[in-house]
């Protein structure tokens, strides 16, 4: 029964968070530059334009009323209008995260499986001469401005050997009449590498060092030390008995590294032009797109939130001990 | 009375790595302050060869030019050399600023408890919802591009994470003998929280604000590639974005693009191994 109380508070607290996150990114949008009408109309509508929007969002009335107006246009899920391609927001929003969330996942999934068994090996081969040189070179991946690598392998395998194509999803002129038909053609996946390839090598080190010190940890346990005196072999020990436990905690580390690797898109999705959330937002911003850049920068924070939640939830169910605070 | 003093700030003798870092900081910092003298240009410069041709995409070496120009004819070996002063700049200032924030933060919600740590910590959780990086940029556009409102951008976000480490550390503080005889004779609580508690705290602070430099660091340059960043400033990004706007990857210009990123690399990883060799300084269990 705590259990559940104990969830239902993290529920409660995860809606505060993101009504939170929701207002201040109406004051924010309040803040910028210009007259604070600019965050709906774009000079250039028509006056009939402007006077539906205005009507819409409330435009006119004082901002404790526009505030409530917003929430409640956001609760159906109304995003307002982009300036740009004169379309709902929320369209273009959701058009665009299969993309990013096929990209964070692919590369995430390459990040742990490669991380997880690198962890364990070097947890295994302790002390020794690889360890000295692998670890200052998995900080040294954490250490790179993850466009810069991007851009390196861009220039090596895109322009000097021509492996690859140089961005986007597809060869220009290509149609793909269903997003499904895109994403299982080859010609998709060739675009895919180097993005992925760029989140990944970024990615890998978190798992990989969780990986290494839980199996570190779980190493010095009774069982562990009771599998030895059995008489099991070194490999037995490890990959049965102390890799299976110290499993646990880095798959849990998975969901908030799916928070940060859509924050992290942001930079890669440029380099490569990827049409995703994270370049949308970019390109909205500089472009003064408001609606859509506040409709790209929500979708965003939403998923954030959302994997703090999972995580937190998964850790509870997985670790029984924990309950929250 | 006396409380006592984990703060050691001595050489990391035991952890060559750590070494390695601290070498690498000292050089930067060098470069940092002699860079008038260091570099031979102004980095924005835009350079003429003697017989007034535009000293456009020189190759290292090609026209005296150390590491090359840029397509612009502005000196590439310069550029570098003032741009470890704004990363240095930016992240010795954001670095200071999370340590402030987050201890100030966390010690008052550990010390006191109540209502005030319940704001203080669901405000915590507020900007664990926001994502980091789509912030800094929303608000470097629409506040002044400048390397302070980066630097005020980054730390409105990233004080949480110091934040709820000294709230803990506080709160086992709090608890202790010396902590609760000081009470009991009658100090108060700004004076316990300066004596006792401050001084156990700040080798945490030290650690999270020196996590936060390399933070600051690529934060600043991937604002800056994304062309958010501070135009009267010559940083690595700024570098970064100038070569991709100008097709250096097309043109196979290595010389241009990679010395930027790997002093970011060199930079960021040595922040890394001294935070590594002082975390096995001040918390000897967690050696591994």
């Amino acid at each position: 029964m705590k259990a559940f109380s104990a969830i239902g508070a993290r529920v409660i607290q995860t809606l505060f968070v993101l009504w939170a996150v929701v207002t201040i990114l109406f004051f924010l949008f309040r803040l910028m530059p210009g007259s604070p009408l600019a965050a709906y109309i774009d000079p250039n509508f028509t006056p009939e334009q402007q006077d539906a929007l205005m009507a819409r969002f409330g435009l006119d009335k004082p901002l404790w009323q526009q505030y409530f107006i917003y929430l409640g246009n956001l609760l159906q899920g109304d995003l307002g209008e982009s300036f740009f391609y004169r379309t709902s927001v929320a369209d273009r929003i959701f058009a665009l995260l299969p993309n990013t969330l096929i990209l964070t996942f692919s590369s995430l999934i390459l990040a742990y499986g490669i991380g997880v068994l690198a962890g364990a090996y070097l947890a295994w081969k302790r002390g020794g001469a690889v360890e000295q040189i692998a670890i200052p070179l998995v900080l040294t991946t954490r250490a790179m401005p993850e466009f810069w690598l991007g851009m390196i392998l861009l220039a090596v395998f895109s322009f000097s050997l021509g492996w690859f194509p140089a961005g986007g999803t597809r060869p220009p002129g290509a149609d793909y009449p269903t997003l499904w038909s895109l994403y299982t053609s080859a010609d998709f996946w060739r675009h895919m590498t180097l993005p992925v390839l760029t989140l990944a090598i970024y990615a890998q080190g978190l798992p990989l060092l969780l990986m290494r010190s839980n199996m570190l940890d779980v190493m010095k346990e009774d069982f562990v030390t009771m599998a030895r005196i059995k008489g099991l072999s070194s490999y037995s020990v490890v990959i049965r008995h102390a890799a299976r436990n110290a499993l646990l905690p880095v798959m849990t580390s998975f969901a908030i590294a799916v928070g940060y690797q859509i924050q992290g898109n942001v930079v890669v999705e440029t380099v490569f032009s990827w049409p995703g959330l994270g370049r949308e937002l970019v390109r909205a911003v500089s472009a003064s797109d408001y609606p859509l850049a506040q409709g790209a920068f929500l979708m965003i924070a939403v998923v954030v939130i959302a994997m703090n939640l999972v995580a937190d939830l998964l850790y509870a169910v997985l670790d029984p001990r924990v309950t929250r605070e | 009375m006396n409380s006592r003093r984990p703060l050691r700030l001595r050489l990391p003798t035991h952890d060559p790595l750590a070494l390695v870092g601290l070498g690498i900081y000292a050089v930067f910092i060098v470069v940092a302050v002699l860079a008038p003298v260091i570099a031979p240009y102004d980095p924005t410069e835009i350079l003429f060869t003697p017989n007034y041709d535009l000293a456009a995409d020189r190759r290292p070496g090609e026209d005296g030019f150390l590491m090359g120009t840029t397509t612009m004819g502005r000196d590439l070996f310069s550029q570098l050399v003032w741009g470890s002063r704004s990363a240095l700049l930016i992240g010795l200032t954001a670095a200071f600023m999370v340590a402030l924030i987050g201890s100030i933060v966390g010690v008052v919600a550990g010390y006191f408890g109540g209502w005030v740590d319940t704001i203080l910590m669901r405000l915590a959780d507020v900007a664990f919802g926001i994502p980091f990086l789509p912030f800094v940029i929303v608000l470097a556009a629409f506040l002044e591009p400048s390397i302070w409102n980066v630097v005020f951008a980054m730390a409105l976000v990233l004080w949480r994470d110091t934040g709820r480490v000294i709230r803990s550390q506080t709160l086992t503080l709090r608890t202790r003998v010396y902590v609760e005889a000081a009470r009991v004779s009658g100090s108060s609580d700004l004076k316990i929280i300066l004596r006792h508690v401050v001084p156990n705290i700040l080798p945490l602070s030290f650690l999270y604000g020196s996590i936060a430099i390399g933070w600051a660091i690529l934060t600043e340059a991937s604002i800056s590639f994304l062309g958010f960043g501070d135009p009267k400033s010559i940083s690595w990004g700024f570098m970064l974005q100038d070569a991709f706007a100008s097709q250096a990857l097309s043109k196979g210009a290595y010389y241009w693009f990679l010395p930027p990123g790997v002093l970011i690399i060199l930079i960021v990883s040595a922040g890394f191994f001294i935070t590594r060799g002082y975390e096995q300084i001040l918390f000897p269990k967690l050696d591994r």
